[in-house]
C-alpha cells in the first residue's frame, strides 16, 4: 500500500489531513498572485511544487504559515485554522500564531541562519525560546538531527563558516527540531553552487523515506521524480495540474504543464552539454 | 616648561580624579544611551505612525542642536521650569539623551541592514515581539553597528569635555582650574590631551577585540 492509500485510510478513519489548503487567493496591489488554491496533503506525503517562476509557488509556501495572510480561503493543519479563529472572523494573535506556526518547520532559499548564534544554537534557539522545552532534551534531539543531516562535527561553528551546502542542512535541522507536523521547502537548493546540491537533496529523500510531511517547491526534477508522492503544477496562480511524478513527468495532462518540462529540459540538457 | 609640566605632575591627583570622573560619566553614559537608543529604534521603526514621527522629531532635534547648547538649556534653562538637577545630574541627563538620538540613528542603520529573512525565519519560527527583537533582531544588529558604537564612544567622551562649563568636575574641568591656578595652561591642556588620547585607545581596542567576535557572527 503506497503513502497515497495510507493517508486514505486514514481519512477515512476520520484523522485530518496535515495541511488542508482551501480555495486561497493573494494579491499583491493589483497583480493576483494565488486564484482560488486548494491543496489537501495526507501524513507521510511528499508533495512537490513546480511551476515557472513567477507562478505563485512560493507565495503558497508562505501563504502556508502565514507568513503572508492570504486574501480569502482558509488553512488547516491537522484539522487546526491556521492565522484565524474557528469562525474565520478574528485574527489569531501572536502567542496563537506562534504556537501553530511552531508546528511548521521551514527551509528558506537563502537559509536564513541566524548568523550570531553556532549552529548547534541555531537549531535549540526555536525549540528553547519559543517552544520552552527542557535544554537536556532540546540538545540532545538537536545534535542526533545535526548528526543526522552530517554536521555532528560542525555543532560549534557560526554560519558564515560553512559552505551553501552545510548552511542548508543546518536549516533543514533547525526546521526538523521543532518536532513540526510538516516541513516546507522553499526553493531549498536554487542557491546552492551545483555541486552542492547534492548533499542537500541526499538529506531530503532520507526525510521523505522516514515518512516526513513535506511540501517542497523546487526545480530539482530528479528529486520530485522519485521521492514526490504527488506533484503539483501551478502557473499564473492557478494550480493547473496534480498527479504522480509518473504521470506528470512522462504524460502530462495539460499543455502548458507539457510545455514547462520541455523548456525545462532544454534548459538543464543546455547546462550538462557545457 | 619642564618646571610647569611638574606643576601638572604634582597635581596628578587631581588630574587623576578628573579622569575617573570623565570614565564614569561617558560610559554610564554610553550604557545608558545605548539601551535608550535600542528602545528609540524600535520606536522609530514602528508601524505606529505618531511614536514614529515623535521618536524622529527627538532625534533630528538633538542631531541639529550643538550639545553645549543643549547642556546649558538643561542645567540653566530648566530650573526656569521649577527642574533642577545637580551638575552631576544635569551633566549625566545631557550627555545621556543627546547621544541617545545617535545610537538610536545608528542602531536603525544597522537594522535596515540585516536581512530581511532572518527576521522572517524567526516569525516563521514562531518569534514575535520582544522575543524576536530580543533573541533574533538585537544581537546581529549590535554585531554590524560595533564599529559605529565605538564612534559613537569615542564621540560622548569628547563632549563630556563640554560638562565642564556647568562644573562637572570632568577631565577638562579640573586640567581647568589647575591653570588657573598656576597659570600652566599649555602643560595641563596637553596632559588632558594625552589622557583623553588614553581613553580613546582603550575604546579602540575593545572595539577591534570585538569587532573579530562579530566578524565571525556576519
Amino acid at each position: 500500500m503506497n503513502d497515497i492509500d495510507n493517508a486514505r485510510v486514514r481519512a477515512a478513519a476520520g484523522e485530518p489531513p496535515v495541511l488542508n489548503v482551501r480555495g486561497i487567493s493573494k494579491s499583491f496591489d493589483k497583480l493576483q498572485v494565488l486564484s482560488d488554491v486548494s491543496l489537501t496533503v495526507g501524513r507521510g506525503e511528499t508533495v512537490c511544487i513546480v511551476g515557472p517562476s513567477g507562478s505563485g509557488k512560493s507565495t503558497l509556501l508562505r501563504c502556508i504559515n502565514w507568513l503572508e495572510p492570504p486574501d480569502a480561503g482558509a488553512i488547516f493543519l491537522s484539522g487546526r485554522r491556521v492565522g484565524r479563529r474557528a469562525g474565520g472572523d478574528v485574527a489569531m494573535s501572536d502567542s496563537e500564531l506562534a504556537q501553530i506556526r511552531t508546528r511548521i518547520g521551514m527551509v528558506f532559499q537563502h537559509f536564513a541562519l541566524w548568523p550570531h548564534l553556532t549552529v548547534l544554537q541555531n537549531v535549540m534557539e526555536a525549540p528553547l525560546h519559543v517552544q520552552k522545552r527542557p535544554k537536556a532534551e532540546v540538545r540532545e534531539f538537536a545534535e542526533m538531527l545535526l548528526e543526522k543531516v552530517g554536521l555532528g562535527d560542525k555543532r560549534h561553528a557560526f554560519p558564515a563558516r560553512l559552505s551553501g551546502g552545510q548552511k542548508q542542512r543546518v536549516g533543514i535541522a533547525r526546521a526538523l527540531a521543532v518536532r513540526p507536523d510538516l516541513l516546507l521547502f522553499d526553493e531549498p537548493t536554487s542557491a546552492l553552487d551545483p555541486e552542492l546540491v547534492g548533499e542537500v537533496i541526499l538529506v531530503m529523500r532520507q526525510l521523505a523515506r522516514d515518512g516526513m510531511t513535506m511540501v517542497v517547491v523546487t526545480h530539482e526534477m530528479g528529486f520530485a521524480r522519485d521521492a514526490a508522492t504527488r506533484m503539483v503544477f501551478l502557473d499564473h496562480g492557478r494550480i493547473i495540474e496534480t498527479g504522480t511524478p509518473a504521470q506528470f513527468f512522462s504524460a502530462p495532462a495539460t499543455d502548458r504543464a507539457r510545455q514547462f518540462l520541455q523548456r525545462y529540459a532544454t534548459s538543464t540538457a543546455a547546462v550538462a552539454d557545457v | 616648561m619642564i618646571k610647569d609640566f611638574v606643576i601638572v605632575w604634582e597635581h596628578r591627583d587631581q588630574m587623576l580624579n578628573g579622569l575617573m570622573n570623565t570614565l564614569w560619566l561617558s560610559l554610564c553614559s554610553a550604557v545608558l544611551a545605548f539601551a535608550l537608543g535600542a528602545l528609540l529604534t524600535t520606536a522609530l521603526t514602528s508601524r505606529a505612525r505618531p511614536v514614529a514621527a515623535l521618536a524622529r522629531s527627538f532625534v533630528d532635534t538633538m542631531r541639529c542642536l550643538p550639545f553645549l547648547l543643549f547642556a546649558y538649556l538643561v542645567y540653566y534653562g530648566l530650573p526656569s521650569f521649577g527642574i533642577r538637577f545637580s551638575n552631576w545630574g544635569a551633566g549625566l541627563i545631557a550627555l545621556t539623551l543627546y547621544n541617545t538620538a545617535y545610537m538610536a540613528e545608528l542602531l536603525r542603520a544597522a537594522w535596515a541592514g540585516l536581512s530581511p529573512e532572518l527576521i522572517e525565519a524567526g516569525h516563521a519560527f514562531g518569534f514575535f515581539g520582544l522575543n524576536l527583537f530580543r533573541r533574533i533582531v538585537l544581537p546581529p544588529v549590535i554585531l554590524a553597528a560595533v564599529p559605529m558604537i565605538g564612534n559613537q564612544m569615542i564621540q560622548i567622551i569628547k563632549d563630556s569635555a563640554f560638562l565642564s562649563i556647568i562644573a562637572v568636575p570632568e577631565l577638562t574641568h579640573e586640567a581647568s582650574s589647575i591653570q588657573a591656578t598656576y597659570f600652566v595652561p599649555f602643560a595641563a591642556f596637553v596632559a588632558a590631551v594625552l589622557l583623553y588620547w588614553v581613553l580613546c585607545l582603550i575604546v579602540e581596542a575593545a572595539v577591534a577585540g570585538v569587532g573579530q567576535m562579530a566578524e565571525a557572527r556576519r
